[in-house]
């Protein structure tokens, strides 16, 4: 009897194996049914890379404690065929039954036409972009990072001396441009004498730019500098040397400057993946379209550090609720940085207009040029 | 001096026919035998790197097969992968056969992709697609034919080093395209990825009837072919490896080395142009950053290991197009990281080239000596 | 902190410190491949050899505390990789050219491989000395703290020249370059001295990483050289294989790598991407300016196969 245990452990694993196999090539997948359900993550870059990835590596280990749901992961995916290939991969080999695609460039048309081609498999994509138009076994889930930047600029504009901040930002795409118009409206609202002065690095990775472009920030006189590049460690490091004030982007970066640390702009996707958790583990079907700020709890402030003045503190919190209320800071009348009128006066954008998704301009008090 | 020519001594002797075709391909399987070996003891050595790490070579094989070749949805996907590695390698290899080494045709596949791009723009909306295609695949293949062809007169005329110049103007094609893709030609439907305007669907080109993979595939091989004729059935391509033999003899002979060097480089150039615009004709859609994937660099990869033969490049394209297909299978199932495949693929090319050293050392493989 | 706005003038400044700061991986890389091609060999997989020994440097550092012994490691590391290089190219029918860009591959990959769980710890940086004691523009102060092997380098870039001129070390490394033949009739292994000269570049190479990892940017990550490395040993085709050379042209490329950041940072940004060019650019033309076929391959090695 007592090899009876491991002939049975295989016996189901053959079994099982081949039910997946089965299964998927007939495409009787039920993503609603979490027993048995193979979820697939694909991520951008590697995994373990102190950012984007890795945050979302980390909250999507909330998926990992479902009872019966396998999770397969794939790092280092780029935005081309390759992301297909991947998403057909895990579906056709492993079974995947829900596939979660965590970069922009991954939507369309890879996400897209492989929800056309699966239609029995669930996407879900990282980024504000699925609409009725697309198939509805496609989905978004995207935190409003900008809001968390906003409470950032608070903070900043209260604790700059030389009313100078600086930006370094990977590109200028719209996700990037509302996070630094916010990061100003934000330092304007305490401090109408700020500026923001933005250096384009023009990639999501380039960590030798992504110092020097610090370097640059401040020897131009900016004492507080904040960043939207993948991992922010480089900048934030180079900064904390120089003396100068800091503001996180994506992740916790406190521990890297323990001198002149502010707040960071988080995502907090853990509410996300957890919330989808819940919801397979119930049985229930995912929604379409999640996305939220800071009244959902899916984005949020690092705990402010030794550089947040007290008053900056204060001014941030009071900021904190007004944003919870879901109160606008796009508030016309508002030019851009070239003088023209982007809000006529009288008109405001509250949180999750989804004007503020496809900004193409930065606000006036923001040096710097979209090409 | 009298020079006996053994192959004419060989063929006045009364050797049968048979007899001499068993010697032909006994001669000809040490260019089988011998990578087929190579790639035995990278197996071997990767499998101890393995057990080192505590994971199984046998699961690693395993999922290496059926990830690239195992089942018809993996070579779909490995053939999908491979195509661009076909052209680009062509753009390494073909002026290989003349001594220059450009390492950056990933910059003529980039611009190249992004022209057709941009040249489809007015055609669209009323031109039918073989039109619209067809201008594209003409933009693509000129600018990848100049921008190469330029490092080709770079080098002829004021005799800067290709390799160099290769480099160089591969970062200034990225900064061009960037520019442009976020500037003059940005599409504001898509905000978050600085694209030009699609192509639309109609305009797309196919996939191989009954495959998932697109005509870029079959095109790469017919290229290859042909280049592979020019190369070493034409006077041009005789002339062009002379010159790659001994410079100075080619130019004593009246050879014009000029000519040959610029014309192999924007043939190569054309073939990195070419697999830009099947990214976005069959591919993308659209020119983005997403051109700048990498095939450039692999193809210098795969030209190596095929030692520069236009043919030889399409079964290491299509087993480097395995190996990647392979690599999310092997991280999701065995989690180990993306880069397992990379320290695999690199020990592969430097047994391959430890390999080299056999060739004609072997007496197995040695021509009969009559 | 009181900082005096520099607007225009604070563009050649920041020339200046990017050259300094960014020079080094790029000098202590050309030197090796100096030394290496000198011999007669080319080495392209430096790059690998530059980023193993980044990634090894920062894992040495965090575990042992002792950034200077992170250097070290790094730079063994980085002639282990040389003189595998050295060793499989002296088989025969090996080329060397091929075997670089294999080992470039082999050496990111295994950097990425064995670097993953050092990304995130903070390892400690190498320390930098003080030469802006006397100013008070906070700018300039800045700039003038450099690390120590920013002059190491500079020391072994004037040792090196001295060496290749003057001693018999230098000859017989010129020599066997120049044609094996004569090195041969003089009785001395062409192999052993092409594996030592690759080796020693190796090791360069390494030292070199570490300088990435442990102080500018000073942060391991995979996309960390992004092909610093495969740029230092074109470097040395623009530097006509002189030591001297190579220093000022790590200095023009940090530099140049400077213009985009700077101008950026006093408003003008549009066209960015040109800016971040700069460096290829920049290269670029000076070599179509300044390189006439004629005069292109004085002091390149005879034996090297990329310039016969």
């Amino acid at each position: 009897m007592s090899d009876l245990p491991i002939s049975r452990r295989r016996l189901l694993q053959t079994a099982s194996a081949a039910g997946v196999l089965g299964a998927s090539s007939l495409g009787l997948i039920n993503p609603a049914r979490a027993a048995g359900l193979t979820i697939g993550l694909i991520y951008v870059g590697p995994r373990d890379d102190y950012g984007w990835n890795q945050a979302h590596a980390v909250a999507a280990k909330a998926l990992k404690l479902v009872p019966g749901v396998k999770v397969v992961e794939e790092e280092n995916v780029p935005e081309t065929v390759a992301v297909t290939k991947t998403m057909e991969s895990m579906i056709e080999l492993d079974g995947a039954g829900l596939i979660f695609a965590t970069s922009f460039g991954y939507y369309s048309p890879y996400m897209v036409d492989a929800a056309k081609k699966y239609p029995k498999v669930q996407f879900r994509h990282a980024a504000p972009l699925w609409s009725s138009k697309d198939p509805t076994n496609a989905g978004s889930y995207f935190g409003y990072l900008d809001q968390a930047h906003y409470i950032d600029g608070v903070a900043a504009g209260l604790s700059t001396k030389s009313n100078k901040l600086g930006f370094v930002a990977a590109k200028p795409i719209s996700s990037v441009l509302s996070n630094i118009n916010s990061f100003l409206l934000g330092a304007r609202k305490v401090n109408p004498k700020a500026t923001v002065q933005v250096i384009f690095t023009g990639d999501w990775s380039l960590p030798v730019r992504e110092a020097e472009a610090t370097n640059a920030l401040i020897d131009a006189g900016a004492d507080v500098i904040t960043c939207h590049v993948d991992s922010p460690k480089v900048v934030i490091q180079t900064a904390e040397s120089r003396g100068a004030k800091t503001c996180g982007h994506n992740a916790s970066q406190a521990p890297l400057a323990p001198k002149g640390f502010i707040t960071g702009a988080e995502y907090k996707w853990e509410t996300i993946y957890k919330n989808y958790a819940d919801t397979l583990a119930k049985g229930g079907t995912l929604p379409n379209m999640m996305a939220g700020g800071y009244d959902l709890d899916f984005v949020q402030n690092t705990p402010y550090g030794a550089g947040a003045t007290p008053e900056a503190i204060k001014a941030a919190d009071a900021a904190k609720a007004e944003i919870k209320a879901k109160k606008a800071y796009y508030v016309g009348e508002l030019k851009d940085n070239k003088g023209n009128v982007v809000i006529p006066a009288g008109t405001s954008y509250a949180p999750y207009a989804p004007w503020i998704d496809s900004i193409n301009f930065l606000v006036e008090g923001v040096q710097g040029s979209t090409t | 001096m009298t020079v006996i020519n053994p192959m004419s001594s060989e063929a006045g002797t009364t050797l049968s026919p048979v007899r001499v075709f068993f010697d032909q391909v006994r001669t000809a399987s040490e260019y089988v035998i011998i990578p087929l070996l190579a790639l035995a003891v990278t197996c071997i050595l990767f499998s101890g790197l393995l057990l080192i790490l505590g994971q199984s070579p046998v699961d690693f094989f395993e999922l290496l097969w059926r990830g690239g070749f195992g089942t018809p949805f993996s070579w779909q996907n490995t053939l999908t992968r491979s195509s661009p590695l076909i052209l680009t390698a062509l753009c390494v290899a073909i002026p290989a056969q003349l001594g220059l080494v450009i390492i950056g045709g990933e910059g003529a596949l980039v611009l190249g992709g992004f022209m057709a791009a941009i040249t489809a723009l007015p055609f669209l909306g009323w031109a039918p697609p073989a039109v619209v295609l067809s201008v594209m695949a003409i933009a693509g293949v000129t600018t990848g034919a100049v921008w190469i062809g330029v490092v080709g007169a770079l080098r002829y005329y004021r005799g800067i080093n290709e390799t160099i110049s290769s480099l160089l103007m591969f970062y200034i094609a990225i900064a061009i395209m960037n520019f442009f893709v976020e500037g003059a030609f940005k599409d504001l439907a898509n905000p978050n990825k600085p694209s030009t305007k699609s192509i639309g669907d109609a305009n797309m080109i196919g996939k191989i009837p009954g495959m998932d993979v697109h005509w870029g595939f079959v095109v790469g091989i017919a290229v290859a072919v042909i280049l592979w004729v020019l190369m070493n059935r034409t006077t041009f391509g005789f002339a062009a490896r002379i010159t790659g033999g001994n410079i100075r003899a080619a130019k004593a002979q009246g050879l014009p080395v000029g000519l040959l060097m610029i014309s192999a480089c924007a043939i190569a150039g054309g073939c990195a142009g070419l697999a830009g615009f099947f990214e976005v004709a069959a591919i993308q859609g659209k020119a983005n950053a997403s051109l700048a994937a990498g095939y450039g660099f692999t193809g210098i990869l795969v030209a190596f290991l095929a030692r520069q033969n236009a043919l030889a490049a399409v079964p290491f394209a299509i087993l480097l197009g395995g190996i990647a297909a392979a690599g999310g299978l092997i991280q999701r199932r065995m989690g180990l990281p993306d880069a397992t495949v990379n320290v695999l693929t690199g020990l592969m090319f430097v047994v391959l080239l430890v390999s080299e050293t056999l060739y004609g050392r072997i007496p197995l493989f040695k021509p009969r000596e009559s | 902190m009181a900082v005096t706005e520099l607007g225009w003038t604070g563009v050649p400044l920041a020339m200046f410190a990017g050259a300094i700061r960014v020079s080094t991986p790029f000098l202590f890389v050309s030197l090796g491949e100096c030394l290496t091609e000198k011999s007669g060999r080319v080495n392209l997989g430096l790059e690998g050899t530059l980023v193993f020994g980044a990634m090894s440097a920062y894992a040495i550092a965090y575990l042992t505390g002792s950034p200077w012994l992170g250097v070290l490691v790094a730079g063994i590391a980085g002639s282990c990789f040389g003189a595998i290089h050295g060793f499989i190219s002296k088989l025969p029918k090996v080329n060397d050219v091929a075997l670089g860009i294999a080992l470039m591959m082999f050496g990111t990959g295994s950097a990425f491989f064995l670097g993953k769980s050092f990304i995130q710890p903070q390892a400690p940086h190498l320390p930098s000395i003080d030469f802006g004691f006397w100013t008070s523009i906070p700018q300039l102060k800045v700039a003038l703290q450099i690390n120590p092997l920013f002059f190491v380098g500079l020391a072994i870039a004037i040792a090196m020249s001295w060496m290749f001129r003057t001693t018999r070390i230098g000859l017989i490394v010129r020599m066997t370059g120049d044609s094996s033949a004569t090195a041969l009739a003089m009785g001395y292994s062409v192999d052993r001295v092409r594996l030592l000269a690759t080796t020693v570049g190796g090791f360069l190479a390494g030292v070199g990483g570490s300088f990435l990892s442990l102080y500018y940017p000073g942060a391991w990550n995979e996309g960390l050289s992004s092909g610093q490395g495969l740029m230092a040993v074109a470097l040395v085709i623009f530097a006509r294989w002189s030591p001297m050379m190579c220093f000022w042209a790590a200095l023009l490329f940090g530099a140049a790598g400077a213009i985009g950041p700077a101008l950026q940072s006093i408003g003008i940004s549009q066209g960015y991407h040109f800016f971040n060019a700069a460096p290829y650019i920049l290269t670029l033309v000076i070599m179509i300016v300044s390189i006439s076929p004629k005069r292109s391959l004085r002091g390149a090695p005879g034996e090297l196969s990329i310039t016969r």
